[in-house]
């Protein structure tokens, strides 16, 4: 079979041409990433929370962690805000409302394991992973224990063992992944004595807290915490005074954190290839250069030397 | 000229010699304590605060600040500027040193150091800027390790193996340039004596050179501030206190410095430059420290951001020492300074 000329270069064109402009913009890691299919989420309702740190308490069994100084019995605690630590991956926060002062609202702080996490894409080992079942896992036996996830996180929630000289880990939340694997309720979920905490998938949960906000409008703030923060997390939150107040940043915007890095990440193929080719260029001008002053002072040498000798200069004719 | 013998040498460095050796006793112990009691027992690292001044200065001044390295190489064998050419031994070697440096020091932050490896050989996260950044440093390391090697085997007397020519570079031109400025000076200072012809000839030249460059560089950099600011309108943020601090960078750590360097290099004040590396230098370090302690998580309460403990202090003051002692070490013996006589010529 023989192609014309003609037409094999049509064809060339042609798959040139749709390289550039056939395909999607979705380069390097820019794709869109909305979450797996049927992936659990867990609904935080701040309105029925009531602050008896059950949750945290069951969090503290279901993940072996060490007793605490003062019992989860003890309700003096919630005086003081508290962060996540190696030792608690979840902590109730109490916080005056404004609206209805001597009402105080309960805001349970985790991982919120992010649609597209923070820690996972700023892992240089990949120590991260966003499960199908919506939680996001860390894998110790990989981690270097560089701390970039802490930084990474805009939730600021992992926590790092700081105590450990040889063996730190990175301790956080885990989803229960473990029990939700063999079919049991997150340790809180299942703790807690008030329903203010709902698991199930996400796409249900989104759907539970629009009904709520349908069915009690005075009740809510027409918000879903987490539905579109960084990108949507899997842990999702409604309230009744503004998220601001119960400590929550409002101003993290929507863009997934892995999306802020990938431009950058995707220029970096392009310097590694067309670097060396403008240097070499460069190199190989000043070369010439060189080249060329040392020949042309060469000849202008000879000639003087030529004229001195006051001989018939002989015109050099090999350069 | 290199195999001067001088008497007072030893007694310039007898009261250094003397620090040296408290802080190497004090890095030695602290060194104990970070790898028996982690980074509790020595910093002052928390989980709002993961990274402290070991990554603030330690790194992210160590890189910008040895890229003297690049800038003088590729000056003098890419850009053909060979008035600049004793200048790129000490230039290589203090890069070199600042990068094994930041390399120790990563083996002090990270919690399992030998596992530095794992991102290359186990698993690659290449979604991660750390993992760009670890690959270029490993990368610049082994070629500033190669572009020393030649002065290296000349003093072992290795004719075959000096000829390794690879030249490279990475980023970070201010800092490159402002420290050789700063290091020649320093080397002035106490290794005159090793010094050739050549390099004492070229030397205001490459002070003269190189605080010029400075000066376009700076000035270009405070352009791209300005723009930077302009483009996403966020003036209102300079009425604020970090506003006031950023100003205090911009105007007393980039601006001045491009003006004085222009000034010194017009009046040819050799001093005038000399003091202007040292401004720039802090400028850089400035910048780094504003980057990652002063801006980063800046909405904390007050009561949860970070000062270092002074035995961070402490590691990072040990680590700068062992840089300097193998300056010392290396200079005083190859051919750093001065080219080698059986070598002249040959680069």
């Amino acid at each position: 079979m023989s192609i014309s000329r003609r037409k094999f270069l049509g064809w060339v064109g042609a798959a040139g041409l749709s390289t550039t402009i056939g395909k999607p913009a979705a380069a390097a890691t820019n794709q869109e990433f909305a979450g797996y299919p049927d992936s659990f989420a867990i609904l935080h309702d701040t309105t029925l929370c009531v602050g008896c740190r059950s949750c945290e308490a069951a969090c503290n069994k279901v993940n072996d962690l060490p007793q605490p100084d003062q019992p989860f019995t003890d309700l003096s605690v919630l005086e003081t805000p508290r962060r996540t630590t190696t030792k608690a991956f979840t902590v109730v926060n109490k916080h005056d409302s404004l609206k209805k002062p001597g009402h105080p609202v309960f805001y349970k702080k985790q991982c919120n394991h992010c649609l597209e996490p923070a820690c996972a894409s700023a892992c240089f080992v990949r120590a991260f992973s966003k499960t199908k079942t919506g939680a996001v896992v860390y894998d110790a036996s990989v981690c270097v224990g560089c701390r970039y996830c802490m930084i990474a996180c805009p939730f600021e929630i992992p926590t790092y063992e700081y105590d450990q000289a040889l063996t730190p880990r990175i301790r956080k939340c885990t989803m229960c992944h473990p029990r939700v694997i063999e079919g049991q309720l997150p340790g809180c979920v299942e703790a807690c004595p008030m329903e203010a905490l709902s698991f199930g998938k996400r796409e249900d949960m989104i759907k539970i807290a629009r009904e709520r906000f349908r069915k009690y409008p005075d009740r809510y703030v027409d918000h879903i915490y987490g539905e579109h923060e960084m990108g949507g997390t899997s842990w999702l939150y409604v309230s009744g005074t503004p998220f601001k107040e119960l400590g929550m940043r409002e101003d993290l915007g929507t863009t997934p954190a892995p999306e802020l890095t990938a431009g950058a990440l995707s220029s970096v193929p392009i310097i590694v290839g067309l670097w060396p080719v403008l240097l070499a260029g460069i190199y190989a001008v000043s070369k010439r250069k060189e080249k060329i002053a040392q020949t042309e002072q060469e000849q202008a040498a000879a000639s003087a030397l030529d004229a001195d000798r006051s001989e018939p200069s002989q015109p050099e004719e090999e350069s | 000229m290199a195999q001067v013998t001088t008497g007072e040498r030893k007694s310039i460095f007898s009261l250094f010699n003397f620090i040296a050796l408290i802080v190497l006793g004090v890095g030695v112990y602290l060194t104990y304590l970070r790898f028996t009691g982690g980074l509790a027992s020595v910093t002052n690292l928390s989980d709002y605060n993961p990274w402290g001044i070991w990554i603030s200065f330690d790194l992210l001044c160590g890189v910008a600040l040895a890229a003297g390295g690049y800038v003088t190489s590729s000056a003098v064998y890419l850009f053909g500027m060979k008035q600049y050419h004793s200048a790129v031994r000490p230039a290589i070697l203090t890069g070199f040193l600042g990068y094994a440096l930041v390399f120790l020091a990563i083996n002090y932050d990270v919690g399992r150091p030998w596992r530095l490896p794992y991102p290359l050989v186990v698993q690659q996260g290449t979604t991660s800027v750390l993992f760009e950044v670890g690959l270029c440093v490993a990368t610049y390391l082994t070629v500033l390790f190669i572009e020393f090697s030649p002065a290296a085997m000349e003093w072992l007397g290795l004719k075959r193996a000096r000829n390794i020519p690879i030249y490279f570079f990475v980023t970070s031109i201010v800092a490159g340039l402002s420290m050789v400025i700063f290091e020649s000076t320093l080397s002035h200072r106490f290794f005159a004596y090793k010094m050739d012809e050549t390099h004492l000839k070229e030397a205001s030249g490459v002070t003269l050179g190189f605080g010029k460059a400075a000066s376009y560089v700076l000035a270009g950099y405070f352009a791209i501030k300005v723009l930077g600011i302009s483009a996403e309108n966020h003036w209102h943020y300079l009425k604020t206190g970090y506003g006031t601090w950023y100003l205090v960078e911009l105007l007393g750590f980039v601006a001045l410095p491009s003006l004085l360097y222009a000034f010194g290099v017009r009046t040819k004040s050799l001093t005038l430059i000399k003091f202007t590396s040292v401004l720039a230098i802090l400028g850089v370090i400035l910048n780094r420290f504003n980057i990652s302690l002063v801006a980063f998580n800046w909405q904390l309460p007050a009561g949860e951001r970070y000062f270092p403990h002074w035995m961070e202090i402490g590691i990072s003051v040990f680590i700068v020492m062992i840089g300097l002692l193998l300056y010392r070490f290396i200079a005083t013996r190859m051919p750093i300074l001065y080219e080698h006589p059986d070598y002249k010529d040959a680069h």
